[in-house]
């Protein structure tokens, strides 16, 4: 399965289904700036989708816990975030948002492709079916590593790209206040359908991270291909 | 018509959570101006209600402004709240950069669930406020505040005001919230014409030590709303309590919350002199005087002003750098901003009122002891005597004798014949006679500098040669010992303090008087066409060297 996800139940980049709305955001990056801008993104957006930890109750009732945030800076990039103070998801972003960027600059890609959040529930079926993972929200932010010759160059790049990140977290705002379909809170029993309960801190909204590279030739490739082909060759 | 849709349950619960929400609002956006990168940390359990499930805190200052401004109302058509954000330069100059408006419409939900909804809608709009107060041009700017200008802030009440923001102002909307008495909407009109300053500008020029306190004497803006730097601590009411919040003692009563909230809001009694203005304890530590002193430190080395000490800083005309970082692991602990000059980092303090913050009064700067001597207290004269701490009270009480004697590691004697502090001391007079060899070490003593003056001499030791020996006379108030931050001597038996005390008086580096300065310049120069020809030789191999840097 893969280890990008918080809870996994279907192959990843897997189309949405009908009422999942989805956001497409794209970037021009230079290759160092990767990890800031898609770490910046995405918990830009998870600070929207997580909530304090549930504790439920007699008759039915819960209560929330805290959520902290912090200010991050950006070494590469002129430009800082809000992130929700939990160790636990930083590294966990950190983690898909590093393979992505190894991806990214490994040999066959001219430095295109594209990261995934998608937010789903869980809907039990019965034995011999499989649980089914339902999306209800994709975020695509799309990467265009651009090599840059020089020093005066870099520098413009940190500043630009910094006032495009401005631009998409007003997106995303944009997106977050529409008040469009969230999950019904959940009951006791249904709240690992809907929420990923396994932090300590905060409680995000179950989600899945996957990325794709485009190849030179200009064809997608996911991921676990080219992990198939590489081994194979490695033989 | 609309309070008869809604229960009395609900409409109070809904004016309730408007309120928190205007507070918090302001609280966010003031703090995304401090210059400072907040961090507050996640707590899982919800031992205390944190308004909308968030942790933000709450600036006591920041709450009463805004109350002041509300004066008991709620936002509401034709009624908005706004925060204004200003620079001020430190001639004086100042802009309106940012408009940020709670402002309430006519149209109702009348559908939607108070307890749960609009609560919950209203944390996520928080969360986006927190973000796009990142984004807009003003955040770059207020975190480079400090050495040329600052980010002031102002509450009102009632119409928006955008004509400051000069032509082209851009507006971002946070989001919008619908209840059923309206719909409440959150947006900012910034300025982009920046026109006689840009960040860049600002990056380039270095700081300017001083200028903080020298230029910011005045209050500005007598009007009726005054203005409030974001990292100022308002002086103007001086000793003055700021009530508790106790409003924040209510408990959100929807059914997902239970007990009250842990804000602990520190009140400050007016202690034997004046006080500086209150700090909230266990969220935002501030050494509200550090910076001024540090200041004072580096102006005047060894003279002290305890009047200074405890005033507000209107009157001392400056607004302290506001260190308003938390360390997620350690919540009491605060870090200081690594500026220039900045304060150094305040190490954790008891969460306990008056004292709390008598001890930091007393102890502004971490590692800087101030104490004076008295003549009587001679017994003890190997050990330091740090009564600074815990017990401040009027300027007198800190009358007390403070000598350290180190032997410094190139002294070539044993430890247990130094038992003397050092005649180079302020307040030699006082210390005890048995002073021994010392006098006659030149590391201890160093030999009179030669009477050239340079320039560089002039300000090393301007007030210094005149505090050490007639330092007597200065009464009270002369700093007997500089104990700098991070010195200890269990490595070598000399701290750092002994050390800076030691090699003050270096001699005259030969190459600063002026004799011999002006016959290497003389033939500096006869040499130079020389050089001149060997360089023009080499020319292609420069110009290959520079081709590869580009």
């Amino acid at each position: 399965s893969c280890p990008l996800s918080s809870r996994c139940c279907g192959p990843p980049g897997a189309a949405p289904a009908m009422n999942c709305r989805a956001e497409v955001l794209e970037v021009s990056v230079e290759g160092r700036q990767v990890e800031e801008a898609m770490l910046a993104v995405l918990h830009t957006v998870l600070l929207h989708r997580s909530t304090g930890k549930f504790h439920y109750k007699k008759e039915g009732t819960y209560s929330i816990g805290t959520v902290g945030t912090q200010d991050v800076d950006c070494d590469f990039i002129d430009f800082a975030y809000v992130r929700v103070s939990s160790e636990e998801l930083d590294r966990a972003l950190r983690k898909a948002v590093g393979e992505f960027k190894d991806a990214l600059r490994g040999s066959g890609s001219d430095g295109m492709g594209q990261i995934s959040l998608e937010f789903y529930q869980k809907k039990k079926s019965r034995w011999p079916f499989s649980d089914e993972c339902i999306p209800w929200e994709l975020w695509t932010i799309k990467v265009n590593v651009v090599n840059l010759a020089n020093e005066q160059e870099r520098q413009i790049c940190r500043e630009k790209v910094g006032e495009k990140l401005c631009e998409k977290i007003i997106n995303i705002v944009e997106v977050m206040n529409r008040h469009e379909y969230l999950p019904k809170m959940p009951t006791q029993s249904e709240v690992d359908n809907v929420f990923d309960t396994s932090l300590k801190d905060v409680q995000p909204y179950l989600y899945k991270i996957s990325y794709q590279i485009t190849d030179s030739l200009g064809t997608s490739v996911t991921t676990t291909m080219r992990r198939l082909i590489k081994d194979t060759l490695a033989l | 018509a609309m309070d008869t849709d809604l229960s009395s349950q609900d409409r109070k619960d809904l004016d309730k959570f408007i309120k928190f929400f205007a507070l918090k609002t302001v609280q966010v956006i003031v703090q995304a101006r401090l210059g400072e990168k907040i961090c507050t940390r996640s707590s899982s359990s919800p031992t205390g209600s944190d308004w909308f499930n968030l942790a933000i805190k709450d600036i006591p200052e920041v709450t009463h402004e805004a109350k002041k401004a509300l004066a008991g109302q709620l936002p509401a058509v034709g009624r908005s709240m706004c925060v204004e954000i200003s620079l001020k330069t430190s001639e004086g100059d100042s802009m309106e950069l940012e408009i940020w408006c709670l402002e309430m419409n006519e149209k109702c939900d009348k559908e939607i669930k108070v307890s749960y909804t609009v609560y919950n809608r209203l944390s996520l709009l928080l969360k986006s406020l927190l973000a796009i107060t990142r984004v807009t041009p003003a955040y770059r700017l207020s975190r480079k505040q400090g050495h040329e200008y600052v980010i002031l802030y102002r509450i009102y009440f009632g119409e928006v005001q955008l004509s400051g923001l000069g032509e082209g102002f851009q507006t971002v909307r946070v989001g919008t919230v619908g209840t059923p008495v309206g719909t409440i909407t959150l947006s900012c009109a910034y300025r982009i014409n920046l026109a006689f300053m840009s960040t860049r500008q600002f990056e380039r020029t270095p700081p300017i030590m001083g200028i903080i306190i020298d230029h910011f004497v005045d209050r500005p803006y007598p009007s009726s709303s005054p203005m409030h730097p974001c990292n100022y601590r308002a002086g103007e009411d001086n000793g003055a309590v700021y009530p508790s919040v106790e409003d924040s003692q209510e408990v959100c009563t929807t059914s997902f919350s239970t007990s009250p909230p842990s804000q602990c809001v520190f009140t400050v009694t007016k202690a034997h002199f004046q006080t500086p203005p209150p700090v909230v304890t266990d969220t935002l530590k501030v050494p509200v005087l550090g910076l001024a002193f540090s200041h004072q430190l580096s102006s005047s080395r060894l003279s002290y002003q305890p009047a200074a000490l405890g005033v507000g800083s209107a009157d001392m005309g400056c607004p302290v750098l506001f260190a308003g970082g938390l360390n997620a692991a350690h919540p009491h602990q605060l870090i200081g901003p690594g500026k220039e000059g900045g304060v150094p980092p305040v190490p954790s303090q008891p969460a306990h009122g008056t004292q709390a913050d008598q001890e930091r009064m007393c102890t502004p700067l971490d590692g800087v002891h101030y104490s004076a001597a008295t003549p009587s207290s001679s017994e003890d004269t190997e050990t330091v005597s740090n009564s600074s701490e815990g017990k401040c009270g009027s300027p007198h009480d800190l009358l007390e004798t403070i000598f350290i004697r180190k032997v410094g590691a190139f002294v070539n004697k044993p430890i247990n014949q130094v038992t003397m502090a050092n005649l180079d001391i302020p307040f030699a007079m006082f210390a005890p006679k048995n002073v021994e060899l010392e006098d006659n070490d030149p590391m201890v003593n160093p030999p009179e500098s030669p009477e050239t003056e340079s320039p560089l001499q002039g300000s090393l030791h301007s007030e210094g040669s005149s505090g050490s020996s007639t330092g007597n006379t200065h009464d009270d108030f002369v700093m007997i010992d500089f104990k700098p931050a991070f010195s200890k001597d269990d490595i070598l038996p000399m701290d750092l303090g002994t050390f800076y005390r030691e090699f003050q008086n270096p001699p005259q580096l030969s190459s600063l008087s002026i004799d011999i300065g002006a016959q290497s310049m003389a033939e500096d120069l006869d040499s130079l066409p020389e050089k001149l020809a060997v360089h023009e030789k080499n020319v292609k191999e420069f110009d290959a060297f520079v081709e590869t840097l580009q």
